[in-house]
């Protein structure tokens, strides 16, 4: 293993250039070091207009995605030592607008993120006097998988179908969606059907499943989405057989 | 309902100095699961000639036993034959692709724990076999 | 539901030709298009052959396989070009070449199964 290593970073600097320009950085190479490090190294004592967005180290905040030799990854969780005497590519996070070297813009996805509504939605709120909503572990269980998303965005640039058509709601939101869908404090999975079920909802997806194989969190989006399309389906076929019966109300499938 | 407020508006939509890359007409080239999930999306396009060929098969069948023997010397010409050839195998990996998939979009519950997603695809591919033993049984085994 | 779209309904038709297709057509496949023809196996006499097709319980099966397998072909060919070829903006030219033959493949097949067997 040698004891330095090349970073070929993608610059962007919208009032210099119209395309990004590839910039070499020799970096050490500590068995311990990951590309975060790297990068970080270059801010401090190489290039200090490089921009990038990073803040826990450790694979919790979601801050930190980018391209790594065309692959999505966490900077912080990717060791330099993985990429052998390199060079390694470091591009920023694919199916996003580039704001600047690094750093994508991030608006779509939140706007995704708060329209399926991610909170407890009741139809009566229970009085405070009364207590806490009760839920067992197993219930817990149920939607634990689809809580653990830190927002990261990895998925979003390893869908195909996000990259082709921007209007995509995407794998972390409909994950989310399912994690209030499935939460047995929940009553909202009606308010949340309209949206996801609209054509850019879940119907957009084909199950290329390349967001599970990118999700550092173990989250399983392309699961979620298939579980909701069958749920969907299920429904419309209820609603079609028995159009009495008006809306779901309780707890999600 | 609990009234709250619409996704925050405050996002800007677009900027003219932001770099928006056009995705490729090749990108499903690009990456290995990306091809694989192309030509497993293709052979869809197996099964619908599989669909046309079984139709004109019965067809010939309820024309007589000439028409019959006409329509097996038709599908022995080599043309016929490598596009089956090709369909066989887009078949097959359709069906091994559709097995390992289909667990994900069910969580099936047996006196209350989760059933694990390998014994539901062992399941497809018995009832797999079940299939192909029945319709190998009726075409070869009477 | 505020509004009702039909993509549920299309994809329940996709899923249902995935698991029939997934599940006969290999072995049709080996069977009636590759073994008979060559003569690897001797395919069943005519006489049973007829008789076999003729029974309504084969009838309905390979009705609901034919159609089946269509639509799915369809919900799949469409997304296909869609997303392969980046035609979402032709969807008006695709949907109906879509769906539409998937629909006359339904008629073809239920005209045969039905009235012609």
């Amino acid at each position: 293993m040698a004891d330095r290593i090349t970073l070929q970073v993608a610059r962007y600097r919208p009032e210099e250039e119209s395309a990004p320009v590839m910039q070499e950085y020799e970096v050490p190479c500590h068995k311990e070091w990951v590309v975060l490090d790297g990068l970080n190294y270059i801010k401090d004592h190489l290039d200090g207009t490089l921009s990038y967005r990073w803040s826990c180290r450790m694979g919790i905040c979601g801050s930190c995605g980018m391209t790594v030799n065309g692959q999505p990854k966490l900077t912080c969780a990717t060791a330099l030592t993985d990429y052998g005497d390199g060079p390694i590519t470091v591009e920023p996070l694919r199916n996003f607008p580039v704001v600047r070297d690094l750093v994508v813009e991030i608006g779509d996805f939140m706007r995704k993120l708060t329209g399926v509504k991610p909170w407890i939605m009741r139809e009566h709120e229970k009085p405070l006097s009364e207590g806490e909503y009760l839920q067992t572990p197993e219930q817990m269980d149920e939607y634990k998988q689809f809580s653990m998303c830190i927002n990261c965005m990895l998925c979003y640039s390893a869908c195909p179908i996000y990259g082709l058509d921007p209007g995509f709601i995407g794998p972390a939101a409909i994950a989310l969606a399912q994690r209030y869908n499935l939460d047995s404090r929940d009553q909202g999975a009606d308010e949340r059907f309209d949206m996801l079920s609209e054509h850019e909802g879940i119907w957009g997806c084909t199950f290329v499943g390349e967001c599970t194989e990118v999700c550092p969190k173990g989250v399983d989006p392309a699961g979620a989405i298939q579980r909701y399309k069958l749920t969907a389906a299920m429904e419309t076929v209820k609603s079609f057989l028995m159009p009495w019966k008006g809306g779901r109300g309780g707890s999600g499938a | 309902m609990s009234d709250r407020p619409a996704s925050s508006p405050r996002y800007a939509t677009h900027h003219p100095r932001w770099l928006r890359t056009r995705v490729s007409t090749w990108w499903w080239l690009q990456r290995r699961a990306y091809f694989k999930f192309i030509l497993r999306e293709l052979s869809s396009v197996c099964a619908a000639w599989f669909v046309i060929y079984l139709l004109l098969l019965v067809r010939a069948v309820s024309r007589g036993e000439a028409a019959w023997r006409g329509f097996l010397d038709w599908a022995a010409a080599p043309l016929v034959v490598v596009v089956n050839v090709v369909s066989l195998f887009f078949l097959i990996f359709h069906a091994i692709t559709w097995f390992n998939l289909a667990p994900r979009a069910m969580v099936v519950k047996l006196g209350g724990k989760k059933v694990p997603g390998v014994l539901i695809a062992a399941s497809n591919y018995a009832a797999w076999a079940v299939a192909t033993a029945l319709v190998a049984w009726l075409l070869v085994g009477r | 539901m505020a509004r009702r779209s039909v993509e549920p309904l299309l994809w329940t038709l996709f899923s249902a030709g995935g698991v029939l297709a997934a599940l006969l057509l290999p072995i049709l496949v080996l069977l009636l298009g590759l073994a008979f023809p060559l003569g690897w196996l001797a395919p069943p006499s005519y006489g049973y052959l007829a008789s076999l097709l003729h029974h309504p319980l084969t009838r309905l099966a390979l009705f609901a396989l034919c159609s089946l397998s269509l639509w799915h072909w369809a919900h799949r060919f469409r997304y296909t070009l869609y997303d392969g070829l980046q035609i979402k903006h032709l969807n008006e030219l695709v949907n109906p070449f879509c769906y539409g033959g998937a629909l006359a493949g339904t008629v073809v097949a239920a005209y045969l199964f039905g009235f012609v067997l």
